[in-house]
């Protein structure tokens, strides 16, 4: 009987999730759409041909989002992860001062800082470059792949690894062999929500790309503020289809065959 | 293979201005033989298991393997292989692949090291479960395991931290033979950390008795019983019976009269101390007084009393044949051979 009822919740839940989904996903296949009709009257594919076709920037705002995306995401492991393993394993001083530095620029609006920040990229020659873009996107990257990292490591005692040292494994390889294999799904979901939240980014792009770095979100934006729904629909399905991707494999990791270190601060399930 | 450990002098304070964990600590174990270290909780008996094997750098003093110091050496060389009281299994390897950790650190040839790890899954009596997750085994069994991981890498040195006590009653004393068995046909220089004095009289050759960092005594466990260097050595090895006296020309003036005694007392004030199993009630002869018994326990196989001898409180077990009512009158005698004058 309980089986059933958590059904009818799942079911409930998917379609929370699937409802604002219909609307876009009828714009971006619409040819002819007029007030007061249900459906679309006719579908189309023009909108998908507009923006393979070139002649727009969709291919250029993909790369530079797939590359920023990836570059903020690869750095913020590896300055994160150094760092959660510190702070989640270690106790030292300053430790408080520690964490409330690593979240200061989550506490401190972005725009604050990113003025400043703005204003010295020009004086290094960094605004308007995409390697300055990444770079601003490790703003609000890094301080989300501590924290997770953080909570990752915290879980670790560290007995483990003293008794892979007693049975003769150095403090690289007791490393390499026994916490980095149990903080894999760790990692795994604190890249993906690296990648999801300078996938997503905005205003820094906007601030310190000024412009010549265009990304999707700026497409969706000027996209969202025009007159043609079909293109705004099918940028907007772009641009959500990795943060479903990376939902999906997230769950995964973290049911993870049973494995308890993939719980990462969302509570076991009981 | 199996080495000596010598232990000279060791403190170690977590912190500067802490109490020491450990204080001035000096023990020797001779090669293959098994030393408990046995202590209350928070006695720095893991503290010192913890410098043996180079996870602590000590404050001060040294540690010495076959006569040479080790404290430079970082502990993956000690070998010196320890079992913790979780069984700290790592969960993203097979039992087999647990159990063959240690020679792939050393990178033993695998057809060696497969060799090895079945021989000793056999020996904890685990073979036939190698391709499981830790996960899938009970408590005792991942122990098990644990102690075939250490063991399989032949150490010169054994620790083990209190490996039993996170197991269930029945479980723990299958597993203290076990330990035992291995331990003694493996020759192993082993250190056994435990609270449990019962544990460490059944497995020990010698027990270091440690309170608040200090050690108390070092001895073979029946010296423990017949010999307690001081009153908290008795009483922490169930020893209840203390009586104050005045030791004068090899006999004791006390509460209950004179009291000769087969070993040697200081002259001068002095405590003795007997065990209630040694108490003898209703025999008269030499050490014998007058006694009321104040309360009777019947415990199925023995029979504790309270006694009460012109105000000395004595406590006397005695096997269940002998009934004795609460307030009857009794001449209890206390014979010269199991009284031992406390320093």
């Amino acid at each position: 009987m309980g089986k059933k009822r958590h059904n009818i919740w799942l079911i409930l839940a998917a379609l929370v999730v699937a409802i604002p989904f219909i609307p876009l996903v009828l714009w971006a296949f619409a040819g002819e759409w007029r007030f007061p009709e249900l459906l679309p009257t006719e579908f189309s594919l023009r909108g998908w041909e507009q923006i393979i076709s070139g002649g727009n920037r969709v291919p250029e705002a993909v790369l530079n989002s797939l590359i920023i995306g990836v570059a903020a995401t690869a750095a913020s492991v590896a300055v994160g992860l150094p760092a959660g393993m510190a702070i989640g394993g270690y106790e030292f001083r300053f430790k408080g001062a520690v964490i409330f530095l690593i979240l200061l620029p989550i506490l401190v609006p972005p725009l604050a800082s990113t003025m400043g920040i703005h204003l010295t990229f020009i004086r290094l020659g960094l605004s308007d470059t995409v390697f300055g873009v990444f770079l601003v996107h490790l703003i609000p990257t890094v301080p989300y792949t501590a924290i997770i990292l953080t909570s990752v490591f915290a879980d670790m005692t560290g007995e483990m690894e003293e008794a892979a040292r007693s049975l003769g494994a150095s403090p690289w390889q007791a490393f390499r062999h026994v916490t980095l294999p149990q903080a894999v799904p760790g990692i795994a979901v604190a890249a993906l929500f690296a990648f999801l939240v300078s996938w997503s980014q905005y205003i820094l792009t906007v601030l310190i790309g000024g412009g010549s770095v265009i990304t999707l979100p700026m497409l969706l934006f000027s996209a969202a503020s025009g007159s043609d729904p079909v293109i705004t629909s099918v940028l907007a399905i772009l641009f959500a289809l990795p943060a479903l991707v990376v939902l999906v494999v997230a769950l995964r990791f973290l049911r993870g065959g049973g494995d308890e270190s993939g719980m990462i601060g969302l509570g076991k399930p009981s | 293979m199996s080495a000596s450990l010598e232990i000279k002098g060791l403190s170690h304070r977590y912190r500067k201005g802490d109490e020491a964990a450990v204080s001035d600590l000096s023990l020797d174990v001779e090669p293959g033989e098994l030393v408990a270290l046995l202590g209350p909780s928070g006695c720095g008996k893991t503290t010192a298991l913890k410098v043996i094997s180079g996870l602590l750098a000590p404050t001060s003093g040294d540690v010495l393997v076959d006569g040479a110091s080790i404290l430079g050496v970082p502990p993956e060389k000690r070998e010196a292989a320890m079992v913790f009281q979780k069984p700290l299994l790592f969960p993203n390897m097979t039992v087999e692949e647990n159990v063959g950790f240690g020679l792939r650190m050393r990178r033993v040839r695998r057809e060696d090291s497969s060799r090895k790890v079945e021989d000793a899954l056999r020996q904890v009596r685990m073979d036939g479960f190698a391709e499981r997750k830790p996960g899938e085994l009970s408590g005792g069994q991942q122990q098990r395991v644990a102690l075939a991981r250490a063991l399989v890498t032949e150490p010169k040195l054994l620790l083990l931290d209190e490996p039993l006590s996170s197991l269930d009653a029945n479980l723990r004393e299958e597993m203290r033979e076990l330990v035992k068995r291995l331990c003694r046909e493996g020759g192993y220089t082993t250190v056994f950390v435990t609270h449990d004095q019962e544990e460490a009289v059944v497995l020990a050759d010698r027990i270091a008795l440690l309170f608040g960092g200090e050690l108390q005594m070092h001895a073979e466990p029946e010296a423990f019983y017949d010999h307690p260097s001081s009153r908290e050595v008795a009483r922490f090895f169930g020893a209840t019976n203390f009586i104050e006296g005045e030791a004068k020309n090899g006999s004791v003036e006390t509460p209950l009269g004179r009291l000769r005694l087969e070993s040697t007392a200081p002259p001068g004030r002095t405590t003795l101390t007997i065990r209630p199993e040694a108490v003898r009630l209703d025999e008269s002869g030499e050490n014998s007084f007058p006694a009321k018994v104040s309360s009777a326990t019947y415990l199925g196989t023995q029979v504790h009393y309270e006694l009460d001898a012109n105000g000395v409180k004595l406590r006397a077990a005695l096997p269940p044949h002998i009934r004795l009512e609460k307030g009857d009158e009794v001449i209890a005698r206390l014979p010269a051979e199991s009284l031992w004058a406390l320093g």
